[in-house]
């Protein structure tokens, strides 16, 4: 089937937007969970948590208990995030110098970093830093993450503009890391990494999991 | 009596030699020492190589010291920034020598050099091409890439508030690679905000203490921007 047959198969779909993949992975992050939200659809997250769910947001740029964008009357001019964003500080916050706040992410501390990725397998292998070797490559701190964190989540579009797979048996850019991710949230599904396959956990509305197969490289298998 | 407070930039400056490597704080712009930068523009050295998170922004600082052909090759881990104009186009040309490294390696990696450690194991980049050529080995089952210290010739530092001694103070997230560098650089120079007498500072908030600094020069510009 070709790729404009197959993305028919979905005409009738309500794809999730960004913001609702956002809202789904916040949803799903327990209260207490230390955790790291990478740049791109990631850092909405943040807006979606509930406020009376504690959960304490790390930003690599060394800061433990990230909050939200002040009001401008109450920008703190040194204070910013990972994707340079003016962010504030919540109450039992602190600063930390960058060796430490990587002694964070890559010692294990973390029980949650959710980044957004261009592929990933369906052994949670995932590419995010470049595409080709003429790109500009900028890995920032995805691979540290990638290995310390305790779960990975991929926030990511199902397939790209024209239609094809994002997630795949093997990840055909240059890898951030090896077997790391754990679960993906896209516009068409939430998807559990299985090795074998991808375990279908939901879908958005209108996407039936044939439809889903078609538009997807790697096996998929319903969720327990 | 200690001081290292200087009162000129070039003071500041002096000895920087051609072909340094110059590591230099930040992250995007916030805690990076600009007008330390456009004394190094100043002072002259070229050839130099630097070591900052991002690769400039606009055309101040870092941007400005690579726009006027200092810059052979830059060590980062995100060069690609909301406006890396000027980097960009000299990386295109192939008049700029990019190095790569994951964020928390390259953080480590100038810890490393500044506690006396010459290399390290760590689990970022195993089976990705930044491992490609670095010996791996196995600890408890888990596979690690060797990491060697990075060490700088110079370091430019932006802190908060500094007394006579160089301890220093950073304020927020401005604080972010500045200590690492600092105790990584045979010869650091800290651009602070504020002066203040020696005692002044808390012993118990003293982020980075004057042991790794050499030279300090006061700069109250006010409040940065992002971009």
């Amino acid at each position: 089937m070709n790729v404009k047959a197959k993305l028919g198969a979905l005409a009738n779909c309500t794809p999730w937007t960004r913001e609702q993949i956002a809202a789904n992975a916040a949803r799903d992050i327990p209260e207490g969970f230390y955790v790291n939200l990478g740049i791109g659809i990631p850092v909405l997250v943040a807006n979606y948590i509930p406020p009376e769910r504690e959960v304490v947001i790390q930003s690599e740029n060394g800061i433990l208990g990230m909050g939200p964008e002040p009001p401008p009357e109450a920008i703190n001019r040194w204070l910013i995030n990972a994707s340079k964003k003016y962010v504030s500080l919540v109450p039992g916050g602190s600063y930390v110098h960058h060796a430490d706040s990587f002694a964070m992410i890559r010692g294990g501390h973390l029980d949650l970093c959710v980044l957004g990725a261009f592929q990933v397998a369906m052994n949670g292998d995932f590419a995010n830093w470049s595409k080709s070797a003429t790109d500009m490559p900028s890995v920032g701190g995805a691979m540290d993450l990638a290995v310390g964190a305790k779960a990975v989540w991929l926030l990511m579009d199902h397939t790209t503009k024209d239609g094809e797979s994002k997630l795949l048996r093997r990840c055909t850019y240059p890898l951030t890391a090896v077997g790391a991710a754990t679960r993906v949230y896209t516009n068409l599904a939430v998807l559990d990494v299985t090795v074998e396959a991808f375990a279908v956990r939901e879908m958005a509305p209108g996407v039936s999991f044939e439809a889903l197969q078609d538009v997807t490289d790697a096996p998929l298998s319903k969720a327990a | 009596m200690i001081n290292k407070i200087v009162h000129s930039m070039a003071e500041a400056m002096a000895d920087i030699r051609d072909g340094a490597v110059v590591l230099i704080g930040g992250f995007g712009s916030i805690g990076q020492p600009n007008a330390l930068i456009e004394a190094l523009i100043e002072q002259g050295a070229k050839d130099l190589t630097v070591v900052a998170n991002n690769a400039g922004v606009g055309h101040v600082g870092l941007a400005r010291l690579m726009e006027v052909g200092r810059v052979r090759k830059i060590v980062c881990s995100y060069p690609r920034t909301t406006d890396p104009v000027v980097f960009e186009g000299l990386y295109r040309a192939g008049q700029i020598e990019l190095e790569v490294m994951p964020q928390g390696t390259m953080a480590e990696r100038m810890r490393a050099a500044g506690a006396g450690i010459p290399a390290f194991y760590t689990p970022t980049s195993v089976g990705t091409l930044l491992a490609e050529g670095k010996e791996v080995r196995e600890f408890r089952g888990r596979r690690y890439v060797l990491e060697e210290a990075f060490h700088g010739d110079v370091a430019l530092i932006e802190a908060w508030e500094a007394d006579r001694w160089g301890n220093l103070t950073y304020k927020s997230s401005a604080r972010n690679f500045n200590p690492v560098m600092a105790a990584a650089a045979a010869l650091t120079i800290a651009q602070a905000q504020h002066i203040v007498p020696l005692g002044e500072l808390d012993p118990e908030h003293i982020h980075t203490p004057g042991i790794y600094v050499d030279r300090v020069m006061r700069v109250p510009y006010g409040e940065p921007t992002v971009t």
